[in-house]
């Protein structure tokens, strides 16, 4: 089994990378990662005319981490930002979130910018740039736009990139010392796409009250799903043990997830209530190790 | 832009030069061909097996630059320069690794398809640290599939490594 023929293009230049975008645009797609393009050349799901491999353009290949928040570029492989310790202290939803990844051997070679780019609707990058407000920078050769994360992801395995666009990197701005986020997800095997996940955000503040609360789920909807009337429901309260049984009832009942060959969405419905709950209990813990 | 696609099929050739096993070589290769098809077919080393060639069985699990990598999910022109350890290189000489033999004493595998892919995932987890717990073990077990097993040999194989080795470091 092998890909259909294609043209290999190896530039070593992002303006090169964008020139070929522009040149071949719909015929051609980008190889960053390969984790899920790979699969789909083997098995003929796609045929591009051309691939344009972007592995050797080193100034793709960085991340950094400022006061202002993180900066992830497109070759940024997961496993590096997973290993990161200064990652992990700055974005404890991030690592959590990578590591939930598939395996390690898949995210040694995944990008973030790749998993965000496929928009797989179970995958968990997505909900959580959705969550923590992350801003995509987008160029094609004579145009550069950020798109805001929740308007990013448009379907099941579609972003709002143009074909001659490339997601350059991704912002996420920093997250608060009083703001705390966890991700969890329930799969039928580890390193599985989530069955349903859900990242769950909020910032404590000094009468003891978490504000500005995210909950945004993965494998519920085509799109990465924000909760809105759950996020409203728990925010200004203190996460007491009867918000955290409301809040679960309140997702339980009022969720219409998508039904699958993986789960029904019954299933679905009643454990995205279960995870959230378990997510914001997590939260309510964690207001014991931060200073307000 | 279809022309383009019907290359001549020497034009579609690239030249790489990588180091397998520590062998330096320079080959042409198809511009589609996967790294796992080039190793079995073109370098003549099949203990790099494919399954299912979507990256979910973890049987062609290679180590490229230092890293326990999928090679059915990388092309072949993608390792120009890069440096290569397939199940073959591992023991040398004939003399089994450590991992190797302790794989053999715990009846660790039985059709055998996994099995490379397995060595070269632990190969390069091993060489990050021991593994010490049963978590740790099912954890680095846990990119790869094994029809045959139910994994417990490979757990304890993996465990009676670490014991052998805590044991060295007590004497
Ligand atoms: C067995 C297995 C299990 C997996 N499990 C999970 C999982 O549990 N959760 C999960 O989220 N993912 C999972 N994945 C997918 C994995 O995370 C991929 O790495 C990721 O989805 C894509 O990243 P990539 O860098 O490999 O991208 P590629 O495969 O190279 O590209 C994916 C798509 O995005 C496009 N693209 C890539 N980068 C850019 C860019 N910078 N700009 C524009 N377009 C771009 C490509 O053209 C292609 O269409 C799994 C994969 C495998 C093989
Ligand atoms: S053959 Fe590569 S992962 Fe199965
Ligand atoms: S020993 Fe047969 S698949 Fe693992």
């Amino acid at each position: 089994m092998k890909p259909s023929r294609f043209v290999y293009h190896a530039p070593t230049e992002l303006e090169q990378v964008l020139e070929l975008l522009s040149e071949y645009g719909d015929d051609a797609k980008v190889l960053a990662g390969g984790q899920s393009l790979m699969p789909m050349l083997n098995f003929r799901l796609l045929s591009p005319g051309h691939l344009i491999d972007i592995n050797r353009v080193s100034e793709l290949a960085r991340y950094s981490l400022s006061d202002s928040g993180l900066n992830i570029g497109a070759l940024a492989r997961q496993r590096e930002l997973e290993l990161s310790p200064e990652v992990e202290l700055a974005y404890p939803i991030l690592h959590e979130g990578l590591t939930n990844v598939a395996h390690v051997q898949i995210r040694n070679r995944g990008t973030i910018c790749g998993s965000l780019a496929h928009a797989d609707s179970a995958a968990e990058l997505p909900s959580i740039m959705v969550a923590l407000d992350a801003v995509m920078n987008v160029r094609s050769k004579d145009s550069r736009r950020t798109v805001p994360a929740e308007d990013f992801f448009t379907f099941h395995l579609t972003s709002s990139l143009n074909p001659e666009e490339l997601l350059v990197s991704v912002d996420l701005p920093r997250m608060g010392a009083n703001t705390v986020g966890v991700f969890d997800e329930i799969t039928r095997r580890k390193g599985d796409f989530a069955l349903v996940g859900a990242a769950v955000l909020g910032t404590w503040d000094s009468d003891g009250k978490i504000r500005d609360c995210r909950i945004v789920c993965s494998g519920v909807a085509p799109t990465p799903l924000r909760l809105r009337e759950a996020e409203r429901y728990v925010s200004g309260t203190d996460l007491s043990q009867e918000v955290l049984i409301g809040v679960q009832q309140l997702v339980t009942e009022s969720l219409e997830p998508t039904e699958d060959i993986h789960t029904s969405a019954e299933y679905r419905k009643k454990v995205t209530g279960v995870i959230i709950r378990r997510g914001l209990a997590r939260l309510a813990d964690q207001r014991s190790t931060i200073h307000v | 832009m279809s022309e383009a696609v019907e290359l001549d099929p020497v034009e579609s050739k690239l030249w790489i030069t990588t180091t397998i096993n520590g062998a330096k070589g320079t080959h042409l290769v198809e511009q589609r061909i996967t790294l796992a098809d080039f190793l079995r077919k073109q370098i003549g080393l099949p203990g790099t097996h494919l399954g299912c060639e979507h990256g979910s069985c973890g049987a062609c699990t290679i180590i490229l630059d230092g890293k326990a990598v999928r090679s059915c999910l990388i092309l072949a022109v993608q390792a120009d320069g890069a440096v290569i350890e397939t199940v073959e290189g591992l023991a040398s000489e004939g003399e089994l690794t450590q991992l190797q033999e302790a794989f053999h004493a715990h009846h660790a595998l039985q059709c055998g398809f996994c099995t490379s892919g397995f060595l070269m995932s632990l190969t390069a987890r091993l060489r990050e640290g021991p593994i010490d717990t049963e978590a740790e073990a099912r954890e680095a077990l846990s990119g790869n599939i094994c029809r045959c097993t139910g994994y417990s040999g490979m757990v304890e194989a993996l465990l009676s490594l670490s014991n052998e080795a805590n044991e060295d470091g007590a004497r």
